[in-house]
């Protein structure tokens, strides 16, 4: 207090952090370097004459976008396979996940509870569930997509077999995790009283979470809106696999009215998941 | 003794799951997938024979060195696409936090809106076109996507951080960058870090599979081997995949943990 007044001869006007700044700055300049490396940074790519062509003719194509009659039928008939595509993907989805994280979920596990039977074995069968689980949905959708096209041929069952892999771990994985979360007191009454599994769920478990569960799956359809327009990029039908095409043809108008439709797909995804899981709450 | 009354028949429910269960049949249809007929001895004989060729995976050190490159490439294109955009959206979130007005705020929104709802798959696309196959593309259409993304993120959180300490070094004589740099940041840089590290974790993913329209990384190794028919190798390369996210979502997991811990 007081130096200023009194005429001190520090300097105020610099930042008295600035060497600890700078040094946390240049070590950060030696981590990036072998990144840039890697990456093949290299700006001056943009600047390329012949690549500036070839983009500047496909993006000048971008207006306007082509509006023909025929074309359009197609893109709306890939609309509406996009959404089939997404829609099946999470019924089937839920086919793995309901069992899969009916098994792993803790507050269905009777030797937590206490001494059981077996519990060896239960331990064995719940760690196998997880780790199913681990790598159903730790390989992203577009990969399997990828694998099941060269089983079922190019088109949307690869896509939907695809998404019901991906959403099916994920799904089991939040699933338990929002039983887990949930209040288990009136479940465990039920293990206690000597009810089944099933019927603790259903009638300890299922009326507390069950809007939660519903929402959350509502989410996962959005996601899946999203992801089964992407899959189209590996041949797995859908309006991606149209957009490959043009992109392919390098025809910028076609590229620019599938792009439009995709973003009123999605917002149209986002707002009736929106819708739902309101009506839900 | 019930003394809750049974529940009414609830019209509104009845229609919902109607509609619910007509729209997943639908689908099917629409699909001509039929999930019954699906899972046939056949089907399922010729998946097995698929799955089949993909094992044993190829341990041959000098394709998991390839492998191992190829990883890091994923990471570097995850890493500089990340700090590139949360570059470019500190700076375009001043403007989206109504410092110059109401209608730079809109454009720049605007802006960031239609970065954030192209697929980096798509960006990913026009700029191998651009900038010739390669990570670099890659890097680029993971930055568009993200600067748009975390615009919007750190433009909302510059708007709802409280003015205060920024008027009172510009009320003290100090420049406005100052007051930017020194009050205004300090506030709001720990937010800002959590939420470039969350996009930071989802780029790594969304990085391995970029490779498939050619933007480098553990993605176009995979989309090479398997167009060679090299099942035993794109068996690697999944490996590594799963490897990856895996570590990825252990670390962040642990990280976070870490940080609710410290915040109380």
């Amino acid at each position: 207090m007081g130096h200023t007044t009194h005429g001190s001869t520090r300097d105020y006007t610099h930042d008295p952090d600035a060497k600890k700044r700078f040094l946390y700055f240049a070590l950060a300049l030696i981590i990036l370097w072998p990144l840039l490396q890697l990456a093949e940074f290299n700006p001056l790519a943009f600047f390329d004459r012949s690549n500036w062509q070839v983009m500047g003719n496909f993006l000048s194509q971008f207006f306007p976008p082509n509006i023909e009659a025929g074309f359009l039928q197609l893109v709306f008939k890939a609309t509406v396979e996009t959404l089939a595509m997404a829609t099946a993907g999470t019924a089937l989805a839920l086919l793995i996940a309901v069992p899969l994280g009916l098994a792993m979920t803790f507050s269905l596990s009777i030797s937590r509870l206490g001494p059981a039977d077996g519990h060896g074995v239960r331990k064995f069968v719940r760690s196998i569930a997880r780790l199913l689980m681990v790598v159903l949905r730790g390989i992203p959708e577009i990969v399997w997509a990828l694998l099941f096209v060269r089983v079922f041929g190019l088109g949307a069952v690869a896509g939907v077999t695809a998404i019901s892999i991906t959403y099916g771990g994920m799904l089991a994985k939040v699933y338990a995790e929002i039983l887990e979360s949930s209040n288990s007191q009136v479940s465990r009454a039920l293990i206690l009283a000597g009810s089944g599994r099933v019927g603790a769920f259903l009638y300890g478990l299922l009326p507390g979470s069950a809007q939660e569960l519903a929402s959350y799956t509502v989410y996962r359809w959005e996601a899946a809106v999203r992801a089964s327009v992407i899959m189209g990029f590996v041949g797995a039908g859908g309006l991606g696999q149209l957009m490959d095409q043009s992109m392919k043809m390098l025809n910028g108008s076609e590229v620019s009215t599938i792009l439009i439709v995709f973003l009123v797909l999605v917002l149209f995804a986002d707002s009736l998941s929106w819708y739902v899981r309101r009506e839900l709450a | 003794m019930n003394i809750e009354p049974a529940r009414q028949f609830c019209l509104k429910c009845f229609i919902h799951t109607a509609a619910l269960l007509l729209a997943v049949a639908a689908s099917f249809a629409y699909l001509s997938f039929n999930p019954f007929k699906f899972f046939t001895s056949e089907s399922i004989s010729q998946l097995a024979l698929y799955a089949n060729r993909f094992f044993p995976p190829d341990v041959h050190s000098a394709f998991l060195g390839k492998i191992l490159k190829a990883m890091f490439e994923t990471i570097a294109i995850s890493a500089i696409a990340t700090l590139l955009a949360t570059v470019i959206s500190l700076l375009l979130a001043i403007p989206a936090a109504g410092k110059y007005g109401k209608k730079t705020k809109e454009a720049t929104r605007f802006f960031f809106n239609f970065l954030r709802s192209v697929p980096e798959l798509v960006f990913a696309t026009i700029l191998v076109l651009a900038v010739g196959l390669g990570p670099f593309a890659g890097t680029l259409a993971l930055t568009l996507h993200t600067t748009g993304v975390l615009g919007r993120l750190f433009g909302e959180a510059l708007e709802n951080h409280p003015k205060t300490n920024a008027q009172a070094l510009l009320l003290n004589g100090s420049s406005g960058a100052q007051s930017f740099l020194y009050a205004t940041l300090p506030g709001v840089t720990a937010q800002f870090v959590s939420y470039a590290l969350y996009r930071w974790e989802m780029n790594i993913r969304m990085a391995t599979v970029l490779g498939f329209v050619g933007a480098g990384g553990l993605g176009q190794m995979l989309y090479y081997e398997l167009s060679l028919l090299h099942e035993p190798q794109a068996a690697s390369i999944i490996i590594a995949m799963l490897t990856l996210v895996v570590l990825v979502d252990y670390v962040s997991n642990k990280l976070r943990r870490v940080q609710m811990h410290n915040q109380g």
